[in-house]
Parts: C-alpha cells; structure tokens; sequence
C-alpha cells in the first residue's frame, strides 16, 4: 500500500504543478516574447527560489509536531484546497462558469506588457522581474502547499518536490517548443482529478487526526478517492442536467 | 497588511466561507464521534461530500 499511496502522493504533486505551472507559463511567455528575456528569467529564478525556500523551512518543521495534529492539520488544509479546486471545476464542467482561456490571458498579458511602456537599455527591466516573479509565486504557493502537507505527512518530502519539479521542467520544455501557450492542456480535467486526490487525501488524514480508525486501513484510502470521483461526477452531470432544462424553459 | 491578510484568506479559505467553517464542524463533530466511541469513519466521507454539494449549489445560483 504504500507503493500506492507514494504512487497517488506522487501524481497529485505532478498534476498540481502542471496545471498551475501552465497558467504561470502563459504570463511568463507574454512578458519575455514582448519585452525580453533577461529581467523575465531573473523573475522566474527568483520566485523559484523562494518557493524552494518555503518547501526548505516549512517541510522539516511540520515534521516535528505530533503525528496525529499533523495529520489534523494536513487533512483540514487539504480539504479546504481540495474543495476549492472541486467546486471550481464542477461549475465549470456544469456550464456555471467559462473555461480559463490561455490564450485569451496571453493575449491580454501582451497588451499589458506593450502598454507598461518601453525596457530600459541596461539594467533590470522592473516590469518583467516584477510580472514574472509574481506569476510564478501566486501560481506555485499552492503547489508548494501541497508538496509540504503531502511529503510531510508520508515521510516523502523529496517524493512530492520532485513530482513538482519535473511538472515544471515539463511544462517548460513545452512552453520553450511551442512558443506559445499551453492552450489544448485540459487544465479542467485535471483540475478535477487534483481537487478528488486532495480531498479524499484530506478525508483520510483528517478523520485519522481526529482519533478515526478506518476499516481496512489505507485500503480505505482507495474507497474514498472512488467515493469522491463518484460524486464529483455526479454532481457535474446534475448541474449540467439542470441548466439545460434551465435554457430549454427559458429561465 | 490588508492586501496580505485578503491574499491568505483567498489562498485557504476561498470563495466560499461557509465550506471552511463546516469543513471545522464536521472534524470536530468526527472527534467527538470517536470520544463518545462511536464507529466514525463513515461520517467525514459523507460531511465532506455533502458540504461540496451544498456550496456547488449556491455557487451555481449565484453564476446564473
């Protein structure tokens, strides 16, 4: 079982990085193509940097707190991320909300990035530094989060950084071939299977910080990632049962 | 220091408050479950699920 859940601990790590690190490419792409490289990659080194450091500091410490508030913790703020990213994603699977359009934001990044007014010659275009630190922070703090909650907790840090990583140098890779963003990714697919695996992992080390024994221990684990799937699903399918019959009765 | 509360209460509680505060309940609601030794598992799984349907609900009536 642990093979199974290093597996899942892995992917979820994977797909988390991938799809943020697809919405940080679009702004990073838009502001290098328009107004260079330099000060973008600083920008991005930076906020990597940063974002490793938080991985540095904050996985050790949780190590150090009891293993059943660790798991507490890790469960509650796995719910509250994995829920998030359900709710999103259902609304959007049920026609409730668009579709994040990369395109569309590259486009509207590249405009942005035209209008801040022409680089200097030498030194650091602030803009760019700025954009693209940002970008790459906003979107991997999550990432980083989950990375910390899932590697903390199964003893696996290096595991989960990786998975993350090698997302990164993935979605890098790409975004250096095409040139362009990521815009056929069907981020709202695997939004939804970050959002299953980071709320049935939240059910189960949250009910097990909470004295919980589950029957068949972590078998139970896979149970609950069906359970979840299952609903998610069916919820998907209800929203979008009822708002075609909202445009059919012309409500 | 409002923008950095704002940007720490969007990054962990999100667009719905109502699901963290039920999230809070429903784990608590668990540990006494166990404290009064009552068989628990099966309530977290149904808590959760439930509190996702609730909060897809209202988001929809409130994107309509």
């Amino acid at each position: 079982m642990p093979l199974v859940s290093g597996g899942f601990l892995f992917l979820a790590a994977f797909l988390a990085s991938a799809v943020e690190m697809v919405e940080a490419l679009t702004i990073v792409l838009a502001v290098g193509i328009t107004r260079g490289w330099r000060s973008t990659l600083i920008g991005v080194g930076a906020a990597g940097v940063a974002l490793a450091a938080v991985v540095a500091a904050l996985g050790p410490a949780l190590t150090l707190l009891p293993i059943d508030v660790l798991r507490l913790l890790v469960g509650a703020l796995l719910l509250t991320f994995g829920l998030q990213w359900l709710r999103k994603a259902i609304l959007r699977a049920g026609g409730y909300r668009p579709y994040r359009d990369e395109a569309a934001a590259f486009i509207r990044e590249t405009d942005r990035a035209h209008a801040a007014g022409r680089p200097g010659r030498s030194g650091l275009d602030w803009y760019s530094f700025t954009i693209a630190f940002k970008g790459v922070l906003l979107e991997g703090l999550e990432v980083a989060f989950i990375v910390i909650t899932f590697g903390s907790t199964q003893g696996r840090l290096g595991l989960a950084a990786a998975a993350a990583g090698s997302a990164l140098l993935l979605v890098a890779a790409f975004g250096a071939f095409v040139r362009g963003p990521l815009a056929r990714v069907p981020e709202n697919a695997i939004k939804l299977a970050v959002g299953v695996m980071l709320t049935g992992f939240g059910i189960f080390w949250g009910a097990e910080g909470t004295g919980v024994t589950w029957p068949g221990d972590e078998l139970a684990l896979l149970a609950i990632l069906a359970f979840v799937l299952a609903s998610a699903v069916a919820l998907g399918a209800m929203l979008r049962f009822t708002a075609l019959r909202v445009v059919e009765s012309g409500t | 220091m409002r923008a950095f509360a704002r940007f720490w209460y969007d990054f962990v509680v999100g667009d719905d408050w109502r699901v963290a505060v039920g999230l809070a309940v429903a784990l608590a609601l668990s540990a006494l479950l166990v404290e009064l030794r009552i068989p628990a598992w099966w309530f977290l799984p149904l808590a959760v699920v439930l509190l996702l349907a609730v909060s897809v609900r209202r988001g929809a009536r409130g994107e309509r």
